[in-house]
Parts: structure tokens; C-alpha cells; sequence
């Protein structure tokens, strides 16, 4: 595992010169989804006992942590086929799953700055829900099994357009459908079948129900820990595809 | 120092190395020439760990590639063709990154970057962001980075490729100095003078295959010294000969455009191959 913290730090020294950037495109979204949606459709609408602004904030937590984890692949890519420094990597004498530990933590890293920023927007339209260890680590599985799908396709893919491709067919539509901004039980029986294979689906609700003080969703829980380990090992089998 | 035996390589249909064989001796500056396309990086690739070969084994200091990775990595600094530092980054953090990638010490490491920044003489722009370095620079750099862990043997992989003659000589004082200390130096090229002016043995490198290995004056011997290039029928051909005096006086009795010459590697591997090492 020696070499991963030199990974890892790589990553937050590039984060880190772009800080202001970064914190800015990743306010954008939250704050337009919030105004679009929460405010504009009015404090009127309910979602069961909760106002809609509070049923979307823990919607776009899932949904930020997944997308900031995920952009880990762009980083990864723009390293591998611009700037070349995957060779780097390569050369150096760490082994593959140093490598894909660094990749992951700093792709959890991106999520974790985004969940926050997240909260104080929301805390600044003065929703404030219940942020206990149970929803942190919620937060961390779902961050580390997009992070490690990251990593994973961004070890496949032959160029980064391959990856934008990725983004637009897997990512954006589990965005909008994976529960963020609306609850799946709404949707006719065989949908809800298919969008409970989705993981976004399951850590929007079992985000949504700790951060509403409701139960734990162990199961969901385990399921998305289940996921994170299959797609590391994944992760960590795909570098060596990269090299040749 | 470095041992290569059969080593072959296929990606897919393409036979890139068709069974090396050489031995690089310790403390020993080794050009490894060919044109374009003939193997030259993907030997590179492979005893730096970036590729794996087919077939064939290779030894860094006595350690296998693939059998001690490991090992046989930290053995070795790898200079590559592109340039592959982070511009985001700093000359400083781009070493520091480099040092902690080979597990050095926090101490060591910081020692080591400003021995590093003094030696190749960039020590003023140790915190500019590489993006503001110019071409010749970012090449200092990545011989500064490539020598961080002090490696035994360092491998360049075309370093003075799209600079300027005055950066490149440069370049060259800075290999010679390396070599100087002790290291061994493995240089691919297809700058024939650069072969010439650095190297104590090259290998010629065709089609994946090593076609001649010897000490340049060794190779260029066999022609004589002098070398009168002439255009005859639409072809340009050569006429070598053991001295001036000899080509002079062949001189007088032609007629028409001709260059009178040193000999050089060029015509070495005109003659083994029939192709020209820099494209014309």
C-alpha cells in the first residue's frame, strides 16, 4: 500500500490550486436545482410531512456525491492522456492498489467538499435536517462506489471522450432518476423494480431517512458497501489494461 | 547493469521487438539508435515497468522486471520523450510528489530538491508552476525528477527532442555530468551527433531488431573517415574515404555539387539497413 499518500496528495495539490473554481462549479448545480426546483415550484408542495426544499437536499447530497466522486475519472483521464503523468505512476515502484487508493480517496474527497457545500446551502435557505455519523457514512459509500466505478473506466476507456460518453449514459440519468427529486414510490411498480438496481436510488433513501432522523437503512447500507468493494477490486484489476 | 535476453513484444499483429539481446555495463552511456517506429520506447516501456513484454527476460541490477518489479523500479529514473510533469504543480511539488512516489524520507527529500534544482541549475524557479517553464526547462526538470531517488541507471528517452541547438547542448553537458558521477545511462535517439558526442557504445536498432552494437569509433571506422556525398542519377550516394587528402584529390576530377564530410553513425546504419536514422 506504500505510495498511495503521494497519490492522494497530488490530487488535493491540483484540487487545491483551483479551490475557488471548483467550490464555485460545484455550488452551481445545488443552487440551481434548489432555486428551479425547491423555490420554484413553491413552499406549497409536500412530500409526505416534509417541504419539498427539505425532501431535495438530502436528494442532492446523494446525487453531488456521486457526481463530484465520479469526476475523479476526468482528472484521472486528463493525467493519463494530456499531461501523461499516469506514466509516472507507472514507473514509480507502488503497487496498483496503492494507486487506485489514492484515485478513490481523492474522489471521495471531491464529494465530501461538495456535500458540504451543499449544506450550507441549504442551511442558508434555512433547512437544517439531521447530519449524524449514520448519514456521513452513507455519504462515504456512496462517494467510494462512484469514485471506484471512476477509477475503473477511467483505467478502460481509450480516450476522454470515451468518458464523457460514459457520463452522459450512466451518470446523468441515474442523476435525475435515482430518487434525487422525486420519491421512487411514486413511480408504477415495474419502474420502481428497475430504478431499485440503481445504487443512487438506495443512497438517496437511506441518506433521506437519516438526515430526516429516521431509521438506519442497513440495508442499503451494506448494499452499497457490497458494491464499493466488487467495483475497487474492479478498479485495482483495470490498471494494469491501462498500462499497455 | 542492464541485461535484456530474446526480448520480444506484439501488440496484436505489429512486432515491435523481434528477441533483444544486449548487456549495458555499470557506469556506461549506451545509445540505443533507430529511426521512428523501430522499438526504441517500447524497450523503454518495457524496463521501466510501463509495458510488459511478450516473451524474453530483462534485468536491472539483477533484478527481473517483472518477476521484482519492485525492486527492479527503484533501480532505475526514466526521463520519457514527452514531458509529463504536472504544470498545475510547482518544480517543487512536482519533485516532492516524485520523492514520495519512491517512499524517501520527508528530510531526505528536501535535501535532495535542492541538491537537484542546484545540479540542473533552476533552483530560482523552484515554486513557479511548470506551466511557466520554458521547453528546455520542463526537460531539466524532468532529469531533476528522474534522478530524486538516486537511481542507478537513468533511461532517456529522446531528451532533446524539439529543442533548440543551445538548449540542447546543454542538455548534454548535464548527461555527461550524470555519467560523470557514476551513473549508467541508457539514451534512445535519433539525433545522430547527440549518439556521437555522448555515448561510449551504441546499439542500432531496425524493425525491432539489434542490427550492429559497438563504441561509435569502432563502427564508423569501418568506413574511413571522410565521407563525399554527391547526387548521381536523381539518388544522392556516398564515397567514403581513410583521409582528406584522398577525398580531395577524387574531388578534382568530378564535377558538379558534392559535401565533403565527416563520417558519421548515419552512414554506419545507411549501410547495415539501408534507411537513414533521422527522417530527411
Amino acid at each position: 500500500m506504500r505510495g498511495w499518500f503521494a497519490v492522494y496528495l497530488r490530487e488535493l495539490l491540483i484540487l487545491r490550486k483551483k479551490i475557488f473554481r471548483q467550490m464555485a462549479s460545484m455550488a452551481v448545480g445545488p443552487l440551481l436545482y434548489l432555486v428551479a426546483f425547491g423555490l420554484g415550484m413553491g413552499e406549497g408542495v409536500h412530500v409526505g410531512d416534509r417541504s419539498y426544499l427539505e425532501f431535495l437536499i438530502p436528494g442532492l447530497v446523494a446525487m453531488s456525491s456521486m457526481t463530484q466522486s465520479f469526476a475523479i475519472a476526468s482528472e484521472i483521464n486528463i493525467a493519463r492522456f494530456y499531461w501523461r503523468i499516469f506514466e509516472e505512476f507507472q514507473a514509480a515502484p507502488i503497487r496498483n492498489i496503492a494507486y487506485v487508493t489514492g484515485e478513490v480517496l481523492a474522489g471521495v474527497t471531491r464529494a465530501l467538499l461538495s456535500v458540504l457545500i451543499i449544506l450550507v446551502i441549504g442551511l442558508l435557505s434555512g433547512i437544517s435536517l439531521c447530519y449524524s455519523p449514520g448519514f456521513w457514512l452513507i455519504v462515504i459509500l456512496n462517494s467510494f462506489v462512484f469514485a471506484s466505478l471512476a477509477v475503473c473506466l477511467a483505467m478502460l476507456v481509450k480516450s476522454h471522450a470515451d468518458q464523457a460518453l460514459l457520463t452522459n449514459f450512466f451518470i446523468t440519468p441515474m442523476a435525475f432518476l435515482g430518487g434525487t427529486f422525486f420519491p421512487v414510490e411514486r413511480m408504477p411498480s415495474w419502474v420502481q423494480s428497475i430504478l431499485n438496481l440503481l445504487p443512487l436510488t438506495h443512497a438517496a433513501k437511506a441518506i433521506r431517512s437519516s438526515a430526516f432522523g429516521l431509521r438506519f437503512e442497513s440495508f442499503s447500507c451494506l448494499l452499497l458497501g457490497l458494491l464499493g468493494f466488487i467495483l475497487f477490486v474492479l478498479a485495482f484489476l483495470s490498471v494494469n489494461r491501462a498500462k499497455e | 547493469m542492464i541485461r535484456i535476453e530474446n526480448l520480444t513484444k506484439h501488440y496484436k499483429k505489429l512486432q515491435a521487438l523481434r528477441g533483444i539481446n544486449l548487456h549495458v555495463r555499470e557506469g556506461e552511456l549506451f545509445a540505443y539508435l533507430g529511426p521512428n517506429g523501430s522499438g526504441k520506447t517500447t524497450t523503454i516501456k518495457i524496463l521501466t515497468g510501463l509495458a510488459r513484454s511478450t516473451s524474453g527476460d530483462a534485468y536491472l541490477h539483477g533484478f527481473h522486471i517483472e518477476k521484482e518489479t519492485l525492486k527492479a523500479k527503484r533501480q532505475c529514473g526514466l526521463v520519457s520523450q514527452t514531458i509529463n510533469l504536472d504544470h498545475e504543480l510547482t518544480v517543487y511539488e512536482n519533485l516532492d510528489i516524485h520523492g514520495r512516489l519512491f517512499h524517501m524520507p520527508s528530510r531526505e527529500r528536501k535535501a535532495r530538491i535542492g541538491e537537484l534544482l542546484e545540479y540542473v541549475e533552476i533552483h530560482d524557479r523552484r515554486d513557479s508552476p511548470v506551466k511557466q517553464l520554458s521547453g528546455g526547462m520542463k526537460r531539466r526538470v524532468m532529469v531533476a525528477r528522474a534522478l530524486m531517488h538516486m537511481p542507478r541507471i537513468l533511461f532517456l528517452d529522446e531528451p532533446t527532442v524539439g529543442l533548440d541547438p543551445t538548449i540542447r547542448r546543454r542538455i548534454w553537458s548535464l548527461i555527461k555530468k550524470i555519467q560523470q558521477n557514476g551513473s549508467t545511462i541508457f539514451l534512445t535517439t535519433h539525433y545522430i551527433e547527440e549518439a556521437e558526442f555522448l555515448a561510449q557504445r551504441v546499439a542500432f536498432l531496425d524493425e525491432g531488431q539489434v542490427v550492429a552494437v559497438d563504441q561509435p569509433q569502432h563502427l564508423m571506422s569501418q568506413f574511413g573517415a571522410w565521407a563525399l556525398d554527391e547526387i548521381a542519377n536523381g539518388e544522392m550516394e556516398t564515397t567514403y574515404f581513410k583521409s582528406r587528402e584522398e577525398a580531395n584529390r577524387y574531388i578534382q576530377a568530378q564535377e558538379g555539387g558534392f559535401a565533403l564530410r565527416r563520417v558519421n553513425l548515419e552512414d554506419v546504419f545507411l549501410s547495415l539497413t539501408g534507411k537513414r536514422v533521422q527522417p530527411t
